[in-house]
């Protein structure tokens, strides 16, 4: 349904997207899942024809979205991350305004307002101006407005970002009916759990290249052994965490050894074998190498470990690695025309 | 999606023209404060000059009816010069790619929706102007003569518009928009025939007064507001020669004409 065929786009010095393809069949739900300034929005904005890519060509619904876009347009609905909307008109307003945008005649305009009134419950406050709206309450605004010509394509771009833990399961929810529906949904989103959670299928995106495509369980699974999470103090100072380290790169067993910063210097760690047999053995070994242990936890692999496994960092080290690199000027004139 | 392709577009204009007028109906204060600051220059400039010695002005009008066209033109020229506000805050704010990412017939639609409103806008203080000027005993054009008004301030507000238009896609934001519309209000209004004749003025203001568009629009409106407008008529008496209202209006239809072409080109990379 969506064909992204080696997208580059560069922003000055700065590589945004570096051959990007991407290929979501008809009524998937596909997530799209890096740290902030993985590419993700660009990636977005190119397929919603927001802004033409360097080189590569892009297809929805068999339409070539760079040769015609309005044709593509028709086809797309794109919930974008920074919500636009004008606090002076009513929610119905804008829903009235955008339809006539798309096109569609008063009959279906009406009656689309009213089944997506319905959908996303917004009965009570639709007639309010938009300057009064919540943050939850924008979010499904924007999201009935992405839909109100019953597009083909759904594309949001972090969808859930600064909503509450209600609005988001009630998100997730539509979202799946949505797809259950027969909609194929593109999102895009830093959250694991969100993108674990919800896609068929995902791509994990980092420094502006795909690293790791597929279903969340067969990526996990790809992966292969246990993860145990070690911490030697609650809180420990990397230099007690190197040295633990030092004594387990030695262990049988331990394929790979990792100081996760962000989780207070904690040790991941990427161990064969299974169940509660191999943490025993575990901690007889630290004991004989006096590490001294704070707490011990085994799990099955995550996608956080898919995006270790790939980039040598967890996907929250990324994140603040990227927050201090943000540049809010910048970002904003990429977005303005 | 049957429609036809030009009621595609006359569907999507109407509706971004339609958001534009709630926007003013429930957010007045331009309406107001468009119409409030000319009718207190025609208050006061009208006070001040009130006991001006006979012949000051050429032809031995008072100076409340030699002010009336002036500030008619200022009104329309200010509310055309905010043409590009409403744009630019939508450019900053997103709204902007909202409706680009819509499968819209033109995206020149945005623009027409634009000239549409602010035309309206600026017609309706100018003539709530007029009618405060006729209220001051300035008088009023009659039938033909406000005729001649409509399509001047029509043809004026259209290069306004365009040159505003322009701005609001090339600056970067809604301060720096400001600020030139700010810096270029006050001194057009000054540099021109607006508050005094040429013959008044020192001989370098007097070239610039002939050279600014405004005055190609007030002198053609104030032959009509004296009953004398004829297209053939001499209305400004420049330092470069003599100009009738024909070429006056005509001035003023190569400007705008010229404004919109210029804009184009950016026009077509902004909604492309």
């Amino acid at each position: 349904m969506i064909q992204l065929d080696q997208l580059s786009k560069r922003y000055g010095a700065l590589q945004a997207l570096d051959g990007v393809s991407l290929n979501v069949p008809a009524g998937c739900l596909y997530g799209l899942l890096g740290p902030n300034g993985a590419g993700k929005t660009t990636c977005l904005r190119i397929l919603c024809t927001l802004l033409a890519p360097d080189a590569g060509s892009v297809q929805i619904a068999g339409i070539d979205a760079l040769a015609d876009p309005r044709a593509a347009r028709e086809q797309l609905g794109y919930v974008a991350q920074e919500v636009a909307i004008d606090k002076i008109l009513s929610g119905r307003e804008l829903l009235q305004l955008q339809a006539s945008l798309y096109h569609l005649d008063a009959a279906t305009s009406r009656r689309r307002i009213a089944e997506l009134t319905e959908l996303l419950g917004m009965g009570e406050w639709l007639d309010r101006r938009c300057g009064t709206y919540s943050g939850g309450m924008r979010r499904r605004l924007d999201l009935a407005s992405g839909l109100l010509h019953s597009p083909a394509v759904l594309v949001l771009d972090e969808p859930t970002v600064g909503l509450d833990i209600e609005s988001r399961a009630a998100l997730w929810q539509v979202l799946q009916q949505l797809r259950d529906d027969g909609t194929t949904i593109l999102l895009s989103s830093h959250y694991l759990e969100e993108v674990d959670a919800l896609a068929d299928r995902l791509a994990i995106l980092d420094g502006g290249r795909v690293i790791a495509e597929g279903s969340p369980e067969s990526l996990k699974r790809d992966l292969g052994g246990d993860r145990v999470t070690l911490r030697v103090r609650e809180f420990a100072t990397p230099q007690e965490a190197q040295q633990a380290q030092s004594v387990l790169q030695q262990l049988d067993g331990v394929r790979q050894v990792v100081i996760n910063r962000a989780q207070g210097h904690a040790i991941n760690l990427v161990v064969e074998g299974e169940g509660a047999a191999l943490l025993d053995r575990l901690r007889q070994q630290l004991e004989e190498a006096s590490v001294p242990v704070f707490s011990l936890a085994q799990s099955r692999p995550s996608l956080d470990d898919v995006y270790l496994q790939a980039t040598g960092r967890t996907l929250m080290d990324a994140e603040l690695a990227s927050v201090s690199s943000r540049d809010p000027k910048a970002e904003k004139k990429q977005a303005m025309r | 999606m049957t429609v036809a392709p030009a009621a595609q577009l006359s569907q999507e204009t109407l509706a971004l023209t339609k958001r534009l007028f709630v926007q003013l109906q429930r957010r007045p204060s331009t309406l107001v404060a468009g119409v409030l600051q000319p009718l207190i220059w025609l208050v006061l400039f009208g006070a001040l000059f009130a006991n001006a010695p006979d012949g000051l002005i050429p032809g031995g009008v008072s100076y409340g009816r030699f002010l009336g066209a002036g500030v008619i033109v200022f009104t329309a020229f200010s509310a055309a010069l905010n043409a590009g506000l409403p744009v630019m805050f939508d450019r900053e704010f997103g709204f902007l790619n909202r409706l680009l990412v819509a499968p819209l017939r033109s995206r020149y639609s945005i623009v027409l929706a634009s000239v549409l409103y602010i035309t309206s806008l600026s017609l309706v203080q100018s003539l709530a102007i007029m009618a405060a000027a006729w209220g001051l005993g300035y008088g009023w054009p009659g039938g033909a003569g406000l005729l001649v008004v409509l399509l001047t301030l029509l043809l004026l507000v259209a290069a306004v518009t365009a040159l505003s238009l322009g701005l609001a896609f090339a600056l970067p934001g809604h301060i720096e928009l400001i600020a030139v519309i700010f810096v270029a209000n006050l001194p057009l209004l000054f540099a021109s025939t607006a508050l005094a004749p040429i013959s008044f003025m020192p001989s370098w203001l007097g070239w610039l007064a002939a050279l600014n568009p405004l005055t190609f629009a007030i002198e053609p409106i104030r032959a009509a507001y004296l009953g004398q407008f004829s297209l053939n008529a001499v209305v400004l008496e420049a330092p470069y020669g003599s100009l009738t209202a024909a070429q006056c209006l005509s001035a003023l239809l190569i400007l705008s004409a010229a404004l919109f072409v210029s804009i184009r080109p950016l026009l077509d990379r902004k909604l492309s």
